[in-house]
């Protein structure tokens, strides 16, 4: 058994040591904010966070996460009002929406450690993450205003 | 599915019950699957869209899959608009899969050919308008006013000679529907578009939230008790399935349920999906030889399309013509003759091809994020020998449609999944697989003859696109000769219907033989079509020693054309100088079915850079006017503006799939790349507000330009032509050995 913390709660699982995190949390936890898109770490759509720091799911297995801190998008703010979520709202990003949980945990990241990003490092920190609605412009938009209203 | 005729039906002569469902009076009640059509009374439900309850809430159907078109906030929009309902006060939920839903030209729940504005347009407005009147009276009947004496402000009623108000909560808490339902009249008792208070103002989208949130349920997130997982590999060539495989070894495997081998592809079925997928990679299988697509090489066959559409004896399909071009062209001063090539490309929507099925002996079950739910319950129920009735398609939201999601075969294989191992199952396919199995824009080759007189204006234009046709695939085999060979989806945009003073003109499909899996992509024959065309009138421009723009304007007198055109030059300051080293090209398209009838019109300019040592094109800024009639929502047609123009420059840019003897080169994205932010340029769109005072198509409208402009800037740039899309950086550096065009 594999046990960590998931939004702050404690959480185990009972699968196989390699299984990828991401289908701990969305079958085992329940957690389906967290998308499967590539299950290579080509597309960013799996991005939580672990201890804090980025983690493509569909690559973390759930045996490297053994002791650490999970969050996913559905904890990434008890109420849904982090300041990335307010901002995501504004300005109107998600168009399909299926790529969007994995951009604001990536873009979450950034805020956390740069309060205030130029358009350069929110572009390079956000790269890895595709949207195939093409909303980057979007995106990029809502970091910008999230780290004014922050 | 659907017929050419059928577009006919644009004069909207829809009939009450064609709105109506067929059921008797105003009442609708949830009812999957026909013939069971329940005919109680649901209280406050005022018809098939509109229901309000006493608290003034006033519930929305909504009838077309959300796929991030904002299509869940623009129709109820317009019910609203006529409604004269108070929008915060409004709930959209989505419509169960019913006829009294269907898209009036589809005949069907049917989303595709960004025409689900259009088509629910006067339905949506009459039914609002409906509701309205039975509102107003029953508040008359209750004053014991002439309803005559009545208007209505958001969500209330007004007898203006008294001043008295009555909310439609507090009408709903008292009134039933009468028995007949009120007829509207569509040339008197709708709206005047300077009356409108919701239309053309900007609303936020209704599905917004839950996607930045994560709680968006999508059909990849359905959850059924007691399911089993699986994923499917399906043979690599169309047509084709297992002669043999190792499915009794990775039955074997740990958490594997059982290994289904059906007709066309084999499924493993598991505890989990991390079993399944690993199972999946164990699994080997011979798959049968004999179909035409074993011999599929997509390099040596663009050379064979290139030959054919020089081969004079061949004979296309006429798609368009006006005049008499070929012999025209004999009466030209000079005739240019160019090609165009593009390679199949890949929806790659980002939530991969999946579908939850449970089958039991009392009825069917299916989840699923589908453009098409309708056929997904023809296609279940014929797959697996039911009744329509007896399926149930519970819509989700999709991770991407872009027409990959209008065929439906993740439910019907869910379905024989589930059937065969006697249990609910989530069908999810891996990105390999989705890739594999994929259904592609056509690789074309195309080639425009065109004659010009002596001062370089055009006097006849012929058109070859050369490639196979999708009817068959996309929807059934036979469908093409029904059509008599008018495939809409390949040809689209081969046709010059708004440069007017061409007066001699034709483009026709030559058939390649049907053989890959080949289908609609969002922008479909016109992301291909209008490279062609559009970068063939800017080489002609140069030739003419004309500026690009004023070159087209010379060719059109049609004043939303001009218009698009004159507005896009005016955004991107068109005639000045754009900074050291980067160049622009300009580029305009129609977008429609139903053009030049009804049309969406837009003109782009984009701003590109070219960096000469890797070959890669950077482009900087990217300019768009769009002119769709009557815009529903301006922020949320901008947004797929500028989704469909992101789509469009990946595709021009980087995008390809290539297959050697059948099989697809490319397993996932490391391979198959789309534009990422760091390539995406800034872009500004604006809407025009067309004469129309309709809403004409917008999804899709954003594609074609792309992959033009940037040719033309590239020409701009360096000199050179590209004629090969994608304009990848090995295609860019061939191009730039090649000997400079001379204007």
């Amino acid at each position: 058994m594999i046990k960590f913390v998931v939004n702050g709660a404690e959480a185990y699982s009972e699968q196989p040591a390699d299984t990828p995190l991401l289908w701990v949390l969305r079958d085992e936890l329940g957690l389906t904010g967290t998308k499967f898109g590539c299950g290579v770490a080509q597309c960013g759509a799996c991005t939580v966070h672990v201890n804090g720091q980025p983690a493509r799911a569909c690559v973390t297995p759930v045996s490297a996460v053994q002791g650490k801190r999970i969050t996913t998008i559905e904890g990434l703010s008890p109420a849904g009002d982090h300041p990335l979520q307010k901002a995501w709202i504004a300005e109107q990003v998600p168009q399909c929406g299926y790529c969007q949980s994995g951009q604001i945990m990536q873009a979450a990241v950034l805020l956390a450690k740069n309060k205030n990003p130029s358009r350069e490092q929110i572009v390079t920190h956000m790269n890895g993450n595709l949207c195939r609605c093409g909303t980057y412009n979007g995106i990029v938009r809502a970091i910008q205003r999230a780290s004014k209203e922050a | 599915m659907i017929g050419m005729n059928d577009f006919e039906l644009l004069e909207f002569k829809i009939s009450r019950r064609a709105f109506m469902g067929g059921s008797a009076g105003l009442a609708f009640a949830f009812t999957l699957g026909a013939g069971k059509e329940a005919k109680a009374q649901t209280p406050g439900t005022l018809n098939a869209y509109v229901s309000i309850a006493p608290d003034g809430t006033i519930t929305i159907q909504q009838p077309v899959a959300e796929m991030g078109q904002g299509i869940s906030t623009g129709l109820p929009l317009i019910v609203a608009e006529e409604l004269d309902a108070d929008w915060s006060k409004v709930k959209v939920v989505q419509s169960p899969i019913a006829p009294a839903y269907h898209h009036p030209i589809f005949k069907a729940q049917y989303v595709v050919a960004s025409i689900s504005t259009l088509g629910y347009w006067t339905p949506m407005r009459m039914a609002g308008a409906q509701a309205r009147r039975v509102l107003v009276d029953a508040a008359a009947t209750k004053w014991g006013v002439p309803a005559a004496e009545c208007v209505t402000e958001p969500s209330t009623v007004v007898h203006q000679p008294s001043g008295r108000k009555m909310s439609y909560g507090e009408i709903a808490s008292f009134a039933t529907p009468p028995a007949t339902p009120p007829a509207i009249d569509a040339t008197k008792d709708l709206k005047k578009p300077g009356d409108y208070r919701l239309l053309g103002k900007g609303v936020p989208r209704v599905d917004v939230p839950a996607k930045a949130t994560g709680a968006a349920k999508y059909g990849i997130d359905a959850r059924v008790p007691g399911m089993a997982y699986a994923t499917f590999v399906r043979s690599p060539v169309r047509g084709s399935g297992p002669a043999s495989s190792n499915a009794a070894d990775v039955k074997k495997q740990p958490g594997i349920v059982d290994v289904v081998t059906l007709d066309h592809g084999v499924a493993v079925v598991g505890e989990t999906f991390a079993a399944v997928s690993k199972a999946r990679k164990q699994l080997k299988v011979t798959w049968r030889s004999g179909q035409p697509g074993d011999a599929i090489n997509t390099d040596k066959d663009l050379e064979t399309y290139l030959g054919d559409g020089r081969d004079p004896k061949r004979v296309g399909v006429e798609w368009k013509s006006k005049g008499d071009p070929a012999k025209a062209i004999g009466g030209a001063a000079r005739t240019v003759s160019r090609e165009y090539l593009s390679d199949h490309v890949y929806h790659a929507q980002m939530e991969p091809m999946n579908a939850t099925a449970d089958v039991r002996r009392d009825g069917i079950d299916i989840w699923v994020g589908t453009q098409a739910p309708t056929r997904t319950v023809l296609d279940v129920a014929k797959a697996l020998g039911a009744t329509p009735d007896m399926v149930r398609v519970h819509q989700q939201y999709l991770g991407g449609g872009f027409g990959r999601r209008a065929t439906v075969e993740a439910s019907v294989d869910a379905a024989l999944i589930s059937r065969a191992v006697n249990r609910p199952v989530k069908l999810i396919l891996s990105r390999e697989d989705d890739l594999q199995a994929g259904t592609f824009r056509p690789m074309t080759s195309q080639r425009l003859d065109v004659g010009v007189d002596a001062g370089g204006k055009i006097v006849a234009w012929q058109h070859r696109v050369v490639g196979e046709p999708v009817g068959d695939f996309v929807y059934h085999p036979g469908y093409n000769k029904a059509a008599k060979d008018r495939d809409t989806i390949f040809m689209m945009g081969a046709e010059l219907p708004y440069y007017n003073k061409i007066d001699h003109w034709r483009s026709e499909h030559l058939m390649e033989p049907e053989r890959t899996r080949v289908a609609a992509w969002r922008g479909i024959g016109a992301g291909y079509t209008k490279f062609a065309i559009e970068s063939m009138i800017d080489e002609l421009a140069h030739a003419a020693k004309m500026d690009p723009l004023a070159y087209r304007l010379a060719h059109t007198d049609d004043g939303r054309a001009r218009r698009v055109l004159e507005k896009v030059a005016e955004m991107s300051g068109w005639g000045k100088k754009p900074a050291a080293g980067r160049a622009r090209g300009i580029a305009f398209a129609e977008y429609g079915i139903l053009a030049p009838k009804v049309g969406s019109l837009v003109a782009a300019v984009a701003e590109i850079s070219v960096n000469e040592k890797t070959g890669r094109i950077r482009v900087h800024n990217y300019w768009a006017a769009a002119d769709a009639g009557l815009a529903i929502n301006p922020p949320a047609f901008v947004g797929q503006m500028e989704s469909a123009i992101v789509w469009g420059l990946s595709c021009a840019l980087k995008e390809r799939v290539t297959m050697v003897n059948g099989v697809v080169q490319q397993s996932n994205f490391h391979q198959y790349e789309l534009l990422r932010m760091s390539e995406v340029p800034e872009i500004k769109v604006e809407i025009i507000t067309g004469a129309a005072p309709i809403p004409s198509m917008v999804g899709e409208l954003g594609v074609p330009c792309t992959a033009p402009a940037v040719a033309s800037a590239f020409f701009a740039l360096t000199g050179r032509r590209l004629y090969h899309m994608p304009f990848t950086p090995a295609r860019v550096q061939a191009a730039l050995k090649a000997k400079k065009i001379e204007a």
